[in-house]
């Protein structure tokens, strides 16, 4: 062999460097992909990003595997015809006649009513435009994946504090001591947290994992905590107890810039009960809140109005105003709320032992007491005071679905924005901080259409597909006050479901209910295997027909890079482009990928061509756009407007002349702008310079406090990251959601919830936290199941999506469920079993794996492993399907029937969060005399037409020579 | 370790064509000294020629162990360090002293070349036997050495390894000399049979000794030491890999206890209580195929026995391939 | 002599198999490449790789530790896969210490396998050669990279930073000084192989609060108490002279 270092690897074959941005998880890294003669040679992380800093993953540097699956598409495919949905039966079609039919199809839909058409997508980061198709389009069905995934994250938190977790903010662990993640394995901005926490450890600073497994980021926690799933909420609530009544909280944080010194009506008997009072003055219209509510004043001992300066109000107390009105300020509300919620009570519902739980809430009142920050950094405040510096409580926290994909996930991160509030670690420096464009008025602006009228033939939808309701009368629903979406979205039942509730469209569909649908087109949505729950009985809806002999859902568009579990469901397959071949961007529209320090947003430029026929599923959305004359896509003649995607992105505008495109980057026609300005036709070009991202780096003093920081507000006012430049005083009392809870009993006019749900919104639009378990374990046998049953994502996969790939499914070949081995013991099996995991829904045969890294009452498997034989180009015996399983067969999409109505999504009642981490579950050894192989299990899923034929036994990946050694086009 | 056929063989062949080799020499020997009567050169060479093709088949397993055979004259460059090469150096000096030591007997090259201390007449074949007799006990001990010298594997890294090798080739060497001896109708047979238990009843001595030695077997090295964490309990839940590796197809045998316990019994059995109570049986009933039988079942026995060799090694590899997930 | 190495920081690897992939992905291409897979999509899907990552569990519920264990190559001093190689494929480069194997001297005998107690060598079955961790040397030795990047391909894409790559003779080295400060060691030391790379034990931050911490004199409580002077009743000012 020649000596290596008489060498140069760039030596070998015609080398190319790109750069783009990483596609294989959310995170969105900035990539450098090296190609030699035209074959992938290498991806590593870009060291000048700023997301990654020129660190990449696992399933990064895997790319070239996703590249070169044999899992992908390649070509469109029309279902035979006389071949049942379901068997993969498919002939090529050309492009030309695929958009002729959904031309035809969709044209029908809009003319005559625009709702029959559903557009449902996944893990997309572009739902800016396919939002806007929507839109335009006119119909309100429409949402990403975000209701199953984390909405009450998403929402708890933005109801809050303006701002959440993952793209939207995050803890500041350069100047943090103490950092508590809780209910967490991995997720969006995976990279940005593991340079964070390790540095984080490395400077000292403690870090406690709350979660009832301990993989991942928990095995490097300083402190693991074990907590029964679902019980979050009344850890934080016995917390909250704690910090209060031993004084721990930020008094002077509190009274500044949260609404917890203003006085709330305190007289059951008056309409306006737990509605802030608020004084007689002139108020804009808008979403923000008006600076019209009073204080008690310590030293005049009366009201007086909010922010006088000079004024010390009061927290706690309860007081009569001069009126007679019997008021209390929200502290006090909150003081008696969790007055029940000792760390005693909270023991048992949590497992965590009361003394554990008093020193948690000792550890972050003392650390956020005694450590503070102080940065010499001037700024000024909403109310015009000069501050000489910028402090901060270096307490933070990072939560995800563990706390969110739980019925009572809502108010459990309700709470933990309370926490952080308390705690005074919102926006400061070693606490929470947000990324633009939050922080956001509480709640956004955008509001879904508030009837049925907002929906008409050939004409955009009046309103956003997904807004933010703020009081009853923003809510989608008809006369009788039931759903308009076929997800039931912002209706009575989830009055906030802010992301929609993917999970019941198919069911709902089937159904009829609320009314069938004619077209669902689903782009990178396995709703046939791991995105949908109840899976089983989800994949004999897509395929059962009525009495006609019609399937119920008369027509499936699948847009999907590979051969998902979906395709086979498909009527239309369309296939698209991988990461390296596309362009996209990552707008400030939608989930940008912004610092702590400013606005970032980046783009995605093709590395090479795409393989066969794939068209990006932009592309196709603008044909589709254009063919159909949908006004943002079209002239005045009604002539194509944009000649393709990256011509679209360019000259877009959110209205003609606003300035504000998908693009933040070198706006203005020189590109001497930034977030706002003209259409720059060199705008691809400049991104394409820059490593493909947009890095706005604020002034420090705009860096800090911004949902009260003037200087910050003015400043994203003038680049129209908002509209006004209001605080965004914390909610720590909820008024939005004591204004439903007044409707549903009756006290204020307007809309009016269904009889069936008054109860609920009752109960769950309560203003000030509170804890009850999650909806299921009430309605279920709760003896016969006993066992929380959880799934996790492992680092090296992400969802569905890294079977396919040659070198991470070695990682994670197949699944087991981990079990504590007490809980094994106890059901008579050892570790390697074959056993039973049953739901009162479904059950699954697997393997057990016993870990001391669980928690006794729970059991947990990787998420996503176990595929449909055939499918994803993997072989009918491969390990996925023969010793994988899937855990979402167990969970059931809808609740049994309650008194809030027969078909309830298994959803929190608030957000329409799906609640699959409530699923309980009985194990039992399976007999000896089962199959060895996991159960259940489905015909095998043929390969279709475009698919590479099998590879064979061996794969030797040598860029420059793969596709030629291995016959691929 | 995983029992690799192609060693099993080479090991167990060159075993019985040195052991025969010696048996061959030791008879001429012993005729000079007229302690036995002197044997035709047909039948060193016929014997020569057969431990030459045991040799010969040795070699021949060996070449699938390996994965670039057309390379392997480059595994002689190392017999500084490497007994491997060291082997390769010596297997064809054996095979050449062996092929010489046949070709000198058949060509009848018997003539003495020198007369010792006026009574020990010394040809040819007895300067290449005797060079023969060295190359093979080096043989005995590169071969054995390869596995003796790996300080890691606690149950090969002994001198109860070289013995054990020595002593059961020598032992299967004999045998066949035996059986030889008895299919030839030779006088020999007592005294190849003698020397073939006597050697069998060494080999059980020693191999008893090793199985003993590695019956409380426990690794020197833990898997607290392994990865450095010092906790009492410890145990591997991911092995970072779900549908095998190199470390786990090489490394590990895979077969239950009772299958191991059974091949134990049956290679204690067939290596040396059968073996030696079938020479007993035949020098009783004069049997000429007693012998035959007993070489043969030796041999399989020590096929069993070189299998059981392997599975009996346990490379502290495994530590870090316990359990997948 | 200069020794290159890895540093293991145990601390920070949350398991994440960053290493392990990168590691695949720029050897298969490069001078160790490549790196074949066998049954890629099927049954037990396995093939060559340089770099794992294992999971150990310490401890008894609700006490355990979770460690997360990356595993190559030690790149031993002593590197006891050398001697025994009898073909002279497997070496220890003099100029920097990094164990290599000549695919083109290699006859496959696997030897040298047996002779590692790390388990830290792979054959690749289809070319029949042994591979193993070059410690990226066709990246390191590669002038033509800026400096930054002539690190192993793991290094640079770990992205807790848990793996430190330096010359363990030079006392200074960034490598030598996490061995020396943060308790570096070596795995299996009872062999005397002197393994180069070195990992970095796990380490606990914890906090102790004193009872008296709990209250300080400006504790927001006390201004929310209500001034409650008693009104009315008796006091000495009525009764005593």
């Amino acid at each position: 062999m020649q000596d290596p270092t008489k060498q140069s690897d760039s030596d070998l074959g015609r080398v190319e460097i790109k750069e783009t941005t990483c596609y294989m998880c959310a995170c969105r890294c900035g990539i450098r992909v090296t190609l030699r003669d035209g074959e992938v040679r290498h991806i590593e992380g870009n060291p000048n990003h700023p997301l990654n800093k020129g660190v990449i993953c696992a399933k990064g540097s895997s790319g070239i595997m996703k590249q070169y699956s044999p899992a992908r598409l390649t070509k469109p495919l029309l279902r035979k015809p006389g071949a049942e949905r379901g068997d993969s039966d498919f002939e090529e079609i050309s492009w030309e006649k695929a958009f002729d039919l959904i031309e035809e199809r969709l044209g029908k839909i809009r003319a005559d009513d625009p709702k029959r058409f559903a557009l449902f997508t996944g893990r997309d980061q572009m739902q800016a435009l396919t939002g806007l198709f929507a839109k335009q389009f006119g119909t309100p069905n429409y949402a990403a994946h975000g209701g199953f995934c984390s909405v009450n994250m998403a929402a708890g938190l933005i109801y809050t504090i303006g701002g959440s977790f993952w793209e939207f903010g995050g803890p500041d662990l350069e100047r943090s001591k103490l950092f508590i993640m809780i209910g967490t394995a991995e997720d969006h901005h995976s990279n940005p947290m593991k340079i964070a926490l390790a540095d984080f450890k490395r400077r000292g600073g403690r870090f406690i994992s709350i979660n009832p497994i301990r993989t991942g980021y928990s095995a490097i926690a300083d402190e693991w905590v074990p907590i029964k799933p679902g019980t979050d909420g009344a850890l934080l609530l016995a917390i909250i107890r704690e910090l209060i009544q031993q004084g721990l909280y930020d008094r002077e944080f509190l009274i500044k810039y949260t609404n917890s010194a203003e006085l709330v009506v305190d007289d059951p008997e008056r309409d306006d009960h737990g509605l802030f009072r608020r004084f007689e003055t002139h108020v804009e219209e808008g979403c923000f809140d008006p600076e019209n509510k009073l204080w008690w004043d310590r030293e005049l001992d009366r009201e007086i109005s909010t922010h006088t300066p000079g004024t010390d109000p009061r927290l706690l107390g309860s007081f009569t105003l001069e009126d007679g009105t019997k008021v209390k300020p929200a502290f006090q509300l909150l003081k008696e709320r969790v007055e029940e919620y000792t760390v005693e009570w909270a023991e048992d519902i949590t497992g965590i032992p009361a003394e554990t739980i008093k020193r948690l809430a000792h550890e972050m009142g003392v650390v956020a007491r005694d450590q503070k920050i102080e940065l010499p950094i001037q700024w000024t405040d909403s109310w015009g005071n000069d501050h000489e510096s910028v402090t901060g409580n270096p307490v933070s926290f990072h939560a995800m679905r563990g706390l969110a994909a739980h019925s009572n996930g809502f108010q459990a991160i309700r709470s933990l924005g309370i926490l952080m509030t308390i705690l005074g670690t919102v926006d400061r420096p070693g606490g929470f901080r947000h990324k633009a464009p939050f922080p956001r008025p509480i709640p956004p602006c955008p509001k879904p259409p508030n009837s049925p009228e907002g929906v008409q033939p050939n004409t955009p939808l009046d309103g956003m597909p997904l807004g933010w309701p703020s009081k009853p009368d923003d809510l989608f629903v008809d006369e009788q006050g039931e759903a308009v979406r076929i997800d039931k979205a912002f209706s009575w039942e989830y009055p906030l479901s802010v992301h929609g509730l993917m999970h019941n469209v198919i069911t709902n569909a089937w159904r009829g209910d609320p009314y069938p649908i004619d077209t669902l087109l689903l782009f990178m949505a396995n709703m046939a295997w791991n995105s949908s729950m109840n899976t089983e009985n989800v994949r004999d809806m897509l395929k059962d027909k009525d009495d006609n002999g019609e399937y119920k859902i008369p027509f499936i568009i699948v847009a999907d890079a590979f051969q998902s579990e979906t395709v086979a469901f498909a009527d239309l397959v369309l296939p698209d482009t991988t990461y390296l071949e596309r362009h996209d961007a990552m707008s400030m529209l939608d989930r940008p990928i912004s610092e702590f320090d400013g606005p970032v947003d980046s783009v995605r430029i093709p590395v090479m061509p795409p393989k066969g026929e794939c068209k990006p599923f932009q592309e196709v959305l603008i044909e589709l756009g254009s063919r159909l004359g949908l006004p943002a896509f079209v002239k005045q003649d009604g002539s194509r407007k944009f000649r393709d995607y990256p011509d679209f992105i360019t000259n877009y505008e959110s209205s003609p002349g606003s300035g504000i495109g998908f693009l933040a980057g070198w706006r203005g026609k020189g590109g001497e702008k930034f977030l706002k300005g003209e259409p720059n036709p060199r705008q691809w070009e400049m991104y394409q310079k820059n490593g493909c991202v947009y890095h706005h780096e604020l002034p420090k003093s705009y860096q800090y406090m911004r949902n009260w920081n003037q200087g910050y507000l003015e400043w994203a006012r003038a680049h129209g990251m908002t509209r006004y430049v209001e605080p965004i005083t914390l909610h720590l009392y909820s008024e939005v959601l004591q204004r439903f809870r007044l409707a549903a009993q009756g006290k204020s006019s307007g809309k009016q919830p269904p009889e069936r749900l008054r109860k609920r919104v009752i109960s769950h639009f309560d203003p000030l936290p509170f804890y009850t378990a999650p909806l299921e374990h009430k309605l279920i046998d709760s003896r016969q199941y006993q066992i929380s049953a959880l799934t996790q994502r492992p680092m090296a996969m992400y969802h569905s999506w890294d079977s396919q790939n040659a070198w991470l499914r070695q990682i994670h070949t197949h699944n087991y469920l981990f079990v504590n081995p007490k809980l094994a013991e106890a059901n008579g099996f050892g570790d390697g079993d074959w056993i039973w995991v049953e739901s009162p829904t479904n059950k699954v045969r697997c393997m057990a794996r016993l870990s001391e890294a669980v928690e006794p009452t729970t059991v947990w498997t990787w998420n996503a492993i176990g595929k449909a034989a055939g499918a994803w180009g993997l072989s009918e015996k491969a390990n996925e399907s023969q010793k994988g399983f899937l855990l979402n067969h167990l969970i059931s999409e809808e609740l049994p029937p309650c008194d809030a109505g027969e078909f309830m999504s298994n959803s929190d009642p608030v957000t329409g969060q799906a609640a699959w981490f409530d699923v309980r579950v009985k194990i039992y050894p399976a007999g000896e005399d089962e199959p060895k192989v996991t159960s259940p299990q489905f015909k095998v899923q043929k390969k279709v037409p475009g698919q590479d034929p099998q590879r064979g036994r061996w794969q030797a990946y040598f860029a420059g020579m793969f596709r030629r050694k291995h016959k691929l086009d | 370790m995983h029992p690799a056929f192609s060693v099993i063989f080479l090991t167990t062949l060159i075993g019985v064509g040195q052991g025969l080799f010696l048996a061959l020499f030791t008879g001429q020997l012993y005729a000079l000294a007229n302690l036995l009567p002197a044997q035709t050169d047909l039948f060193y060479a016929q014997g020569s020629m057969i431990a030459l093709m045991l040799l010969i088949g040795g070699l021949v397993a060996s070449v699938f162990h390996l994965g670039r055979p057309e390379r392997a004259w480059r595994a002689a460059t190392q017999w500084r360090t490497s007994w491997l090469s060291r082997e390769v150096i010596v297997l064809p000096a054996a095979m050449l002293f062996t092929a010489v030591y046949g070709l000198l007997h058949y060509f009848g090259w018997t003539q003495p070349l020198f007369v010792i201390s006026q009574t020990l007449p010394v040809d040819a074949t007895l300067i290449v036997g005797a060079l023969g007799t060295l190359a093979t006990f080096l043989l005995f001990l590169c071969t054995a050495m390869i596995y003796a010298s790996l300080r890691f594997i606690k149950a090969w890294h002994s001198p109860l390894t070289v013995a054990n090798f020595l002593f059961l080739g020598i032992a299967s060497g004999f045998m066949l000399a035996a059986a030889l001896s008895a299919y030839n109708s030779s006088s020999l047979v007592v005294f190849y049979g003698t020397w073939a238990v006597v050697a069998t009843l060494l080999g059980a001595i020693t191999r008893g000794a090793s199985l003993y030695r590695n019956s409380d077997f426990r690794c020197k090295i833990s898997m607290q030491s392994a990865i450095g964490v010092h906790h009492a309990k410890l145990h591997q839940k991911a092995q970072g890999f779900m549908g095998g590796a190199f470390n786990t197809r090489e490394f590990f045998h895979g077969k239950s206890d009772a299958l191991l316990q059974m091949l134990r019994y049956g290679f204690l059995l067939m290596v040396f209580i059968l073996p030696v109570l079938l020479i007993l049986l035949a020098y009783l009933l004069e049997s000429s195929r007693l012998p035959i039988a007993a070489f043969l079942i030796q041999y399989a026995g020590l096929v069993i026995e070189r299998y059981y060799f392997f599975t009996e090694a346990k490379h502290p590899q495994n530590l870090y391939y316990q359990s997948m997930a | 002599m200069t020794q290159l190495a890895l540093v293991i920081d145990l601390n920070v690897c949350v398991g994440c198999h960053a290493c392990v992939t990168s590691c695949k992905e720029w050897n298969t291409s490069g001078w160790a490449g490549p790196m074949t897979d066998q049954r890629p999509y099927g049954e037990d899907p396995t093939g060559t790789f340089f770099n794992r990552v294992q999971t150990y569990e310490a401890g008894v519920f609700p006490h355990t530790e979770t460690y997360h264990f990356p595993k190559s190559c030690l790149h031993c001093e002593d590197p006891p896969c050398v001697p025994v190689c009898p073909t002279g494929a497997s070496y220890k480069r003099e100029d920097n210490g990094v164990v290599l194997v000549d695919y083109d001297k290699c006859i496959g005998c696997k030897y040298c396998s047996w002779a590692c107690p790390y388990g830290a060598r792979e054959i690749d079955e289809k070319q029949r050669v042994m591979k193993k961790c070059t410690l990226c040397i066709d990246r390191i030795t590669d002038m033509s990279l800026p400096e930054s990047e002539r690190k192993p391909a793991c290094v640079l894409a770990c992205p807790t930073s848990a793996r430190l790559f330096g010359d363990v003779h030079d006392s200074d080295s960034e490598v030598s000084v996490a061995i020396r400060e943060q308790g570096g060691y070596a795995l299996q030391p009872e062999w005397g192989t002197k393994p180069a790379n070195h990992y970095l034990p796990r380490r606990k931050t914890r906090i102790q609060i004193h009872e008296d911490e709990l209250v300080r004199a400006d504790n927001p409580l006390k201004k929310e108490q209500l001034p409650s002077l008693p009104e009315g009743g008796e006091t000495l000012d009525d009764v005593a002279w």
